[in-house]
């Protein structure tokens, strides 16, 4: 019942990672971990069964737009820095950068309707499944106007119209609702013969994100049980940044060199892809999606990324060299796909590039003026939202409210 | 057609308690989901055993039959999984029940539980609900030993955004369900696997019951006698409560007893009607004391009705032990018409 799993997919990796100067903390040195060939399965550059590129059929247009919204992540990830610095977003604030290709390439790959779930790193998800940037930073700036009226926060991207499900914050939590995303639209499509809103039923695919640390987390693990049991189509998204927190993953996790035999314990199609490269990413996943879709069965895939900056705003990052972070700029994303739109493709030039780059910083300097100027949730709002169907004496100090409608919807 | 929850007219008279249609707690259950699941293809079972096996005690027989084993959903040993399951599937638009053989169980699940299932509505400023009945055996269920004999309400009513109801008799149990199900926000059905075989007359006509409406199960309303001290109690100890009365008014005590069926809402003002009548109160709770929904009641009678107290209030709950396994130990853990019947002497002295 188990599909043969494809080879693991990388593109051009880099050669040896720097080493740590306490390089002895780590059991196993990191340039054993996911580096080409060190489970015998991957292959540099490898191209999927068939021969032809998934990514080469993509019109200059759309793959312009990938680009844009890979930068308009960016650009809007370093403003909330800058907000975040300025202590006008509180709490903590986990930062998408590095990993634009990830939440772009995956979600280019899947349809609108198809549901998405995330963990707390979550602007990208969001500003990639089309939620405006107003929306995503008045939501860190507290004010009612952000997606959950202020009330969820950096962690907490709700997106109804977008079929964003949010992100999380406990760590691996989100796993089962991914399944559950995954169950529900299939039991529409088998047993309701309908979707809840009434509309025809179709074959969905839902995504369940996580980072490498929710590897160790129950919660994932009967999911994944859950989803290959019952043939659940969610593909289980890891977006390995190789840090949990400060732990590299070869310190916390268990088979960090071949991370799809933990998929394929639970009977589940499992690959690498490199992420960094969303032209490799998505000639691996897209079809992945395809077959998960037709098949209406899961998968898991690990997807090799970084984070530039340290887990959330407050991290030192004493865990790891500077070499190392260098090492993985040199293969940022953003410039890879650049870079093939410029010289192979031809169909952008050094001028088209800039003008993305001030559309979206513009975007996103609009974003934070406008998160500033917008008002804070009444203190009525403090009281809305905690129940659907209120009645009296359902707290002993509070009457609950219905409260402000929310902007999104 | 679903019923749906602002649909349903609260304020009609619900159908007579009493008649010879004798059916069991479980079967009363039973009726409950099947009626809500002929309406509503939303609606789902999911638990350990609710299907090929026909429930762990019987709760679900013969609905694998009738509904087939895409609805009435036997799922691994893996709480966490299929509650987090629910929340996903809930805020896609479906409306599971979801069963744990016994709410003890529930603790493996309490992230689901605590964090996502309560907050969900809040966390996405309104966004999504979890429209989720969570229910199944909740208290001793005779010599279970320590981690087999929670109570859970006392831990989980302390959360904003549930629901919790406990009822004490199989006409409440199908009533309160029903509700439970439609209700648009997500409700922890507490029941007791010593009182899944007690029978009782539940009518034929559909109905469903309020929460937040406790039920007068001794005493009378209509003040013709006052009555000399108010019990007030949920869930199986009710029961208890109402055996205590029987046996007090032989004394020439008489109580009233409120059975308060949902402990979220929590129907303070009937609680607050009987006291201005019998000035006296002893809440009778089958949870450990410390911070208990026990005290939550006193806490808000004294907030609200310190004027008409003339004693202090007093509880009754388990002792603050873990559970005994011994037979007799058990017995005097738990609370008991003996202890209610000290309690109330105590309180009321002729």
């Amino acid at each position: 019942m188990n599909p043969s799993a494809p080879a693991a997919a990388q593109s051009s990796v880099p050669p040896t990672l720097p080493q740590h100067p306490e390089g002895s903390i780590y059991h196993i040195t990191s340039s054993k971990v996911h580096m080409p060939g060190t489970n015998g399965a991957a292959k540099p550059g490898a191209k999927p069964a068939g021969g032809a590129r998934a990514s080469d059929s993509v019109p200059n247009a759309t793959m312009i737009k990938w680009l844009r919204d890979m930068i308009l992540i960016r650009e809007f990830e370093n403003r909330c820095a800058q907000a975040y610095q300025q202590a006008k977003i509180g709490g903590f604030c986990h930062l998408y950068l590095g990993q634009e290709a990830l939440a772009v390439g995956t979600i280019n790959s899947i349809n609108h309707d198809d549901p998405i779930v995330t963990a707390y790193r979550d602007h990208g998800h969001a500003l990639a499944r089309g939620m405006s940037p107003r929306a995503c930073m008045a939501e860190m700036f507290g004010k009612l106007a952000g997606c959950a009226k202020g009330k969820g926060g950096s962690m907490h991207m709700f997106d109804k119209p977008n079929w964003n499900f949010g992100g999380h914050g406990i760590v691996g939590a989100q796993t089962p609702l991914g399944a559950g995303l995954a169950f529900a639209a299939k039991y529409e499509l088998e047993v309701m013969k309908r979707s809840v809103d009434g509309s025809p039923a179709k074959k969905k695919v839902s995504l369940a994100y996580l980072g490498d640390g929710a590897l160790n987390q129950g919660a994932l693990h009967e999911a994944m049980n859950l989803a290959g049991l019952w043939g659940l189509p969610v593909i289980f998204v890891v977006e390995n940044n190789r840090y949990s927190m400060g732990t590299a993953i070869e310190r916390g996790t268990t088979m960090a060199h071949d991370l799809p035999a933990k998929g394929r314990a639970y009977g589940m199609e499992s690959m690498t892809i490199d992420g960094q490269d969303i032209r490799n990413l998505y000639d691996h996943f897209k079809p992945l999606v395809d077959r998960c879709r037709e098949a209406q069965r899961p998968a898991f895939v690990d997807l090799l990324t970084y984070r530039y900056q340290g887990h959330s705003m407050s991290d030192p990052q004493k865990y790891r060299v500077k070499d190392e972070v260098e090492m993985f700029k040199s293969r940022d994303s953003i410039a890879l796909l650049e870079q093939h739109l410029l010289t192979e493709r031809k169909c952008i030039s050094e001028a088209d590039v800039d003008a993305i780059v001030a559309e979206c910083r513009a975007l996103s300097e609009d974003s934070v003026n406008f998160a500033e100027s917008a008002p804070m949730p009444g203190l009525e709002e403090l009281y809305s939202d905690v129940y659907q169907n209120i009645q009296p004496n359902l707290s002993p100090t509070r009457e609950y409210v219905h409260g402000a409608k929310n902007e999104l919807l | 057609m679903p019923t749906a929850f602002a649909d349903i007219d609260f304020s009609k008279p619900l159908p007579s308690a009493t008649g010879d249609r004798q059916i069991q707690f479980r079967e009363a259950l039973r009726e409950a989901m099947s009626e809500e699941m002929r309406k509503d293809d939303r609606v789902f079972l999911m638990g350990e055993e609710v299907a090929y096996y026909n429930g762990a005690y019987k709760v679900s027989q013969g609905m694998l039959e009738e509904f087939g084993p895409q609805r009435i959903i036997d799922s691994p040993i893996s709480e966490n999984g299929f509650a987090g399951l629910a929340v996903g599937a809930a805020m896609y638009g479906l409306r599971p029940i979801i069963e744990f053989m016994s709410w003890s169980f529930s603790l493996v699940a309490a992230d689901q539980l605590l964090n996502n299932v309560p907050k969900m509505l809040y966390m996405s400023g309104g966004q999504w609900g979890c429209p989720i009945v969570f229910r199944g055996n909740n208290g001793a269920g005779g010599q279970l030993g320590s981690t087999h004999s929670w109570t859970v309400e006392s831990m989980y009513a302390t959360v904003p955004g549930l629901k919790i109801a406990i009822p004490s008799n199989p006409y409440d149990a199908k009533g309160l369900l029903k509700t439970a199900i439609v209700d648009n926000d997500p409700v922890f059905f507490l029941e007791s696997e010593r009182m899944l075989s007690d029978k009782g007359h539940v009518p034929e006509e559909e109905y469903y019951i309020p929460f937040g409406k406790a039920a007068l199960r001794r005493g009378d309303w209509s003040g013709e006698r006052d009555s000399d001290i108010t019990l007030v109690s949920f869930g199986r100890p009710v029961n208890f409560c109402i055996d205590a009365a029987d046996e007090l008014e032989k004394d020439g005590i008489v109580c009233d007893v409120l059975d308060m069926r949902t402990v979220r809402p929590l129907d303070i003002d009937s609680i607050i009607q009987s006291i201005k009548r019998t000035n006296k109160i002893v809440v009778v709770d089958q949870c450990w004391p410390f911070a208990s929904i026990a005290s939550e009641v006193v806490t808000q009678v004294c907030e609200k009705a310190f004027d008409y107290l003339d004693h202090q209030p007093v509880r009754v709950n388990t002792d603050d032990v873990p559970t005994p396994y011994a037979k007799n130990l058990e017995m005097e853990y738990l609370p008991h018409k003996g202890k209610i019947m000290a309690a109330v002497k105590s309180v009321v002295r002729r």
